[in-house]
């Protein structure tokens, strides 16, 4: 589990995330949802730690990230997979060779045993068999599971994915969704997604925070968020044609 | 910069890197040092030995003035100004597309420092494989002296050798080669930051590669006289 602990960040005048607070539970896919521009991005990244907060502290199953040596953190960064938006793939390696990469980085295992943990990933992503295939000859879908491949490869406690379904049509959409539901459950992860496509919160929100103009607005699950009487929150669930008429 | 220089996080890796780097950075920059070098050193014999009208001074001298013109400031500064142009644009570029498109990003958040990993073994390469380089310059540029010569007829191949092996001091290579270290530290280090420190989209590293090879060569320019200054 991951707990945000009154978090607040600015860029220079600008304050994009207020005293936000939230407790990611193991186990769950916890959702951060929320319009464009609305701070989910730079949680994200404070939660990985790749900005520092101004304010307030993250903890990793009760260490506290901002106090622990730059050996500690690293090791903690060691537990976490992250998928990015673009999939962030090394253009420059083969897909085997990007899923590799993680293991040839932290581990002393043979080429064997790396090669044998490539192909398990690349199974549960269903793309077994593509192991030389560059990042330029993928279509997005595949990008996509290749990314989660590499993210699940060292067995990472926390998984994090900036919005996972960008640029996917709704079926692969659809896909991706369940592969990170399947593989929080399968591996007990902590999984943290950002979003704001309505069909992965009502799919896979086991546990949603909803951020408003950098502040906490509303928190629940896939259930809760359909009955919520929040202006706001409803404005966003309920902002597209087809959601509107089910209302 | 300290991030850059830590120990790396995977000697093997590290190795690995490094010897992609070679390739990269040195081997693939061999055809164009060749052409740029052998020409060059064609273009002083042939202006050398036609500013040469008095026949009180031997025509040795083209051979010799060749030499030194090649392994004093042709070799090392021409061509490490070359090396800015294509091996600094292809650094910032290429860490600039990795920042843009989150790549770097991934190797913080999976634990590795990126700076050392992405910039370390390119300036182990360049510092390496840079010297190899001019060395190969300097012996192409000479060589393309003596062809211009003997194939123009301006000067004979015995006197274009005798020039050439005349009053050789071997510290003027010395020189030349401490001037080509600092040279290649500066073209990967200006370039490497101009990549990793952007933030936007293509245009940026477009910018960034603009730069990259900008800077570079203002330092190398800048260092030449301070090293020349100090070192002769």
């Amino acid at each position: 589990m991951i707990d945000a602990k009154n978090i607040s960040k600015s860029f220079g005048d600008q304050q994009i995330l207020r005293n936000i607070s939230f407790h990611f539970e193991e186990g769950k896919t916890n959702l951060i949802i929320g319009q464009s521009g609305s701070g989910k991005t730079v949680l994200m990244k404070c939660l990985v730690g790749l900005y520092d907060v101004d304010e307030g502290d993250i903890e990793y199953d009760g260490r506290s990230y901002s106090k622990l040596s730059f050996k500690k953190k690293k090791k903690i960064r060691q537990e976490i997979g992250m998928l990015f938006q673009g999939g962030a793939l090394f253009d420059y390696m083969t897909v085997e060779e990007n899923i590799m990469f993680p293991l040839s980085m932290f581990t002393r295992e043979s080429y064997e045993e790396k090669l044998k943990r490539v192909n398990f990933c690349l199974e549960r992503v269903n793309l077994e068999g593509q192991n030389a295939l560059m990042p330029s000859e993928l279509s997005g879908g595949m990008i996509k599971r290749v990314a989660i491949a590499r993210a699940i490869s060292l067995n990472p406690k926390y998984l994090f994915c900036d919005e996972p379904n960008s640029g996917l049509d709704p079926q692969t959409a659809g896909v991706i969704d369940e592969l990170i539901s399947e593989i929080t459950h399968d591996f007990n992860m902590t999984t943290i997604v950002n979003t704001h496509d309505m069909n992965s919160v009502l799919k896979i929100g086991e546990n949603i925070a909803f951020i408003n103009q950098g502040e906490l607005w509303w928190t629940g699950n896939k259930i809760s968020v359909l009955k919520a009487d929040n202006t706001v929150l409803n404005d966003f669930i309920f902002a597209t044609e087809l959601t509107k008429r089910l209302k | 910069m300290l991030q850059v220089f830590r120990k790396p996080d995977k000697g093997k890796m590290f190795g690995k890197q490094l010897m992609v780097e070679f390739q990269n950075l040195g081997v693939d920059s061999i055809g164009i040092v060749a052409v740029i070098s052998t020409f060059m050193g064609a273009v002083v014999a042939i202006q050398t030995a036609y500013n040469i009208d008095n026949p009180f001074i031997p025509m040795t001298m083209v051979g010799f003035t060749t030499r030194q013109s090649v392994i004093l400031e042709f070799a090392p500064t021409v061509i490490s100004l070359i090396l800015a142009g294509k091996v600094g644009s292809r650094i910032a570029s290429e860490i600039g597309t990795m920042r843009v498109t989150e790549q770097i990003d991934a190797l913080q958040i999976m634990g590795v420092n990126s700076a050392n990993f992405l910039v370390f073994p390119k300036v182990i390469a360049a510092v390496i494989f840079n010297p190899i380089l001019v060395i190969f310059s300097m012996f192409l540029g000479l060589a393309g002296g003596w062809l211009a010569c003997i194939s123009f007829g301006l000067v004979s191949s015995a006197d274009y050798i005798i020039g050439i092996q005349s009053w050789f001091e071997p510290y003027t290579v010395f020189y030349a080669l401490i001037k080509t270290i600092v040279f290649a530290y500066l073209i990967v280090t200006i370039s490497a930051y101009q990549g990793y420190s952007i933030s936007g989209g293509s245009l940026d590293v477009g910018n960034a590669s603009t730069k990259g090879v900008v800077y570079s060569s203002i330092f190398i320019i800048l260092f030449n006289l301070i090293l020349t200054q100090l070192l002769l």
